[in-house]
């Protein structure tokens, strides 16, 4: 498959960098202001060189990236809100034009998927987005696999940032400002982690898992979101003398209105969901399988970039 | 014990005493005497009945005709019973508070969550700080059987009105 890769960050480089291992090949890459385009395949270690010391993947226009001839668009440009721009126009544009769209973004999805979703109608091209629930886990494929109408509700933790905060606030007794600082330092954590702690991110995630489930038109506004950040070290320790500790869970249960919620919960000390760090779980309740633990990492570059690369091995 | 293969169920009953060094005990002791199994006590101290009388509530074991029995005995005794039947606190939870709790009333907090159908069994607060950080609170709370989500809507509800921070149990309970 030739592959356009919309995005340079973290999981746009890693799935260039992967993408002939998996036996695909890159024809453009384009970043927020430039593109690199060859139709016969680019030099992939050239462009992300290129990219490493001006900034920039070349000297070409986005637009004929976006117009050249490939067969799947890989959609990997940061998750915005609201409209979801520019991913949403990305994706709608190739599939205007009948190709494949694997999206990394997380806003067409969780934010437009009815429109997403008719796009897809409109077209011989088929949108598929792995990536964007739980980094490397194959949730949504297992969900695929199982018939979305088997899956009775969804939880899990699915923020890597805000469960490293819960898991060292609880071990070592830190504040939360403390440790937050130490996430920052370590990398694990934005300059601005707005998006994690208050779980936004967590939320979004949850609000594509509805929409997967209920085939639906959920967004943000739907889910009842809360956040980390009020938590203090004593109330882990509380929670810790009775057994227990603090996730910050996002559930999702099914039904013709699905509803979506995020935030702190009290889950047993050593049972399934307590997973630590930046470890992701989800559990899929099922109608027939019972209880279903599916966990790994939930971000990084290459691990998400596994993902983009399963969904376009799943591709007709 | 010579019902061990009967049927023992639990109850819970619920009674008024009078503010007396030595009636708690005498409260207890029909209950003992006559093959009732405690499970928990608790005791209202903080709050007072209607008559001034401080409620107490008890959870037992007992087959139901010993139960029977206990209720009989206990009223022969002169212990005022509110409340006595097969309601049963089948389900318990907890949740944890985080917020001003001691200036939003706690007593409050626990008597409004008592009026939706569940006891608070065990209530543990830590305020590191005195009164000038935030406090946390763990409540124990039982339930009767399918009332767990009514409970927790009080909660819920509170949370919001004197902005505390809830941290719920999963739905559907422990995982």
């Amino acid at each position: 498959m030739n592959l356009a890769v919309a995005g340079c960050g973290a999981v746009g480089r890693a799935v260039c960098e992967l993408a002939g291992s998996y036996g695909h090949r890159v024809t453009a890459i384009a970043d927020s202001t430039s593109a690199a385009v060859d139709e016969s395949g680019l030099d992939v270690e050239t462009v992300l060189d290129r990219k490493a010391e001006r900034g920039s993947v070349g000297s070409g226009d986005r637009e004929r990236a976006l117009a050249g001839d490939y067969d799947v668009l890989v959609e990997a440009t940061p998750t915005t809100l609201g409209d979801a721009e520019p991913g949403f126009s990305h994706a709608e544009r190739a599939l205007a034009r009948d190709a494949h769209v694997v999206l990394a973004n997380k806003g067409p999805v969780a934010e437009r998927y009815g429109d997403l979703r008719a796009a897809e109608r409109d077209s011989a091209g088929t949108v598929l987005f792995e990536a964007t629930v739980g980094g490397a886990i194959p949730i949504l494929s297992t969900i695929a696999d199982l018939g979305s109408a088997d899956v009775t509700a969804v939880r899990g933790v699915l923020n890597g940032t805000a469960n490293f905060v819960l898991s060292r606030m609880s071990a070592e007794g830190l504040d939360y400002e403390h440790v937050l600082a130490e996430a920052q330092d370590l990398g694990v954590a934005e300059t601005d982690p707005t998006f994690d702690v208050e779980g936004t991110d967590a939320a979004l995630k949850c609000v594509i898992l509805a929409n997967v489930l209920g085939d639906g038109d959920v967004t943000l506004d739907d889910a009842q979101v809360e956040g980390i950040t009020r938590l203090t070290p004593s109330a882990l320790d509380l929670a810790s003398e009775d057994g227990r500790t603090v996730r910050l869970v996002g559930e999702v249960t099914d039904g013709e209105d699905p509803t979506v919620r995020v935030g702190p919960r009290l889950v047993p000390e050593h049972g399934t969901l307590a997973v630590t760090g930046t470890q992701n779980i989800v559990q899929l309740e099922t109608r027939h399988a019972g209880q279903l633990n599916l966990s790994g990492r939930g971000a990084g570059g290459r691990a998400t970039a596994s993902a983009v690369l399963a969904d376009v091995g799943r591709l007709p | 014990m010579s019902d061990a293969s009967e049927s023992r169920s639990a109850y819970t009953v619920r009674l008024e005493l009078v503010d007396e060094p030595g009636e708690l005990l005498r409260a207890l002791a029909p209950i003992a005497d006559n093959g009732g199994n405690l499970l928990s006590i608790f005791h209202e101290r903080g709050s007072l009945t209607p008559r001034g009388h401080i409620p107490v509530e008890v959870d037992l074991e007992a087959t139901p005709e010993r139960f029977e029995t206990i209720v009989s005995a206990l009223r022969e005794a002169g212990v005022n019973v509110i409340r006595a039947g097969a309601e049963r606190y089948g389900e318990e939870l907890s949740v944890v508070l985080v917020g001003d709790l001691v200036e939003t009333d706690l007593s409050d907090t626990l008597s409004r969550v008592e009026q939706a159908n569940a006891a608070v069994a065990d209530v543990a607060l830590s305020a590191p700080a005195g009164t000038d950080e935030p406090s946390s609170a763990r409540l124990r709370l039982a339930t009767e059987t399918g009332q767990r989500e009514r409970a927790l809507d009080t909660v819920r509800e509170l949370a919001d009105e004197k902005g505390l921070h809830l941290v719920e149990p999963l739905a559907g309970g422990d995982r």
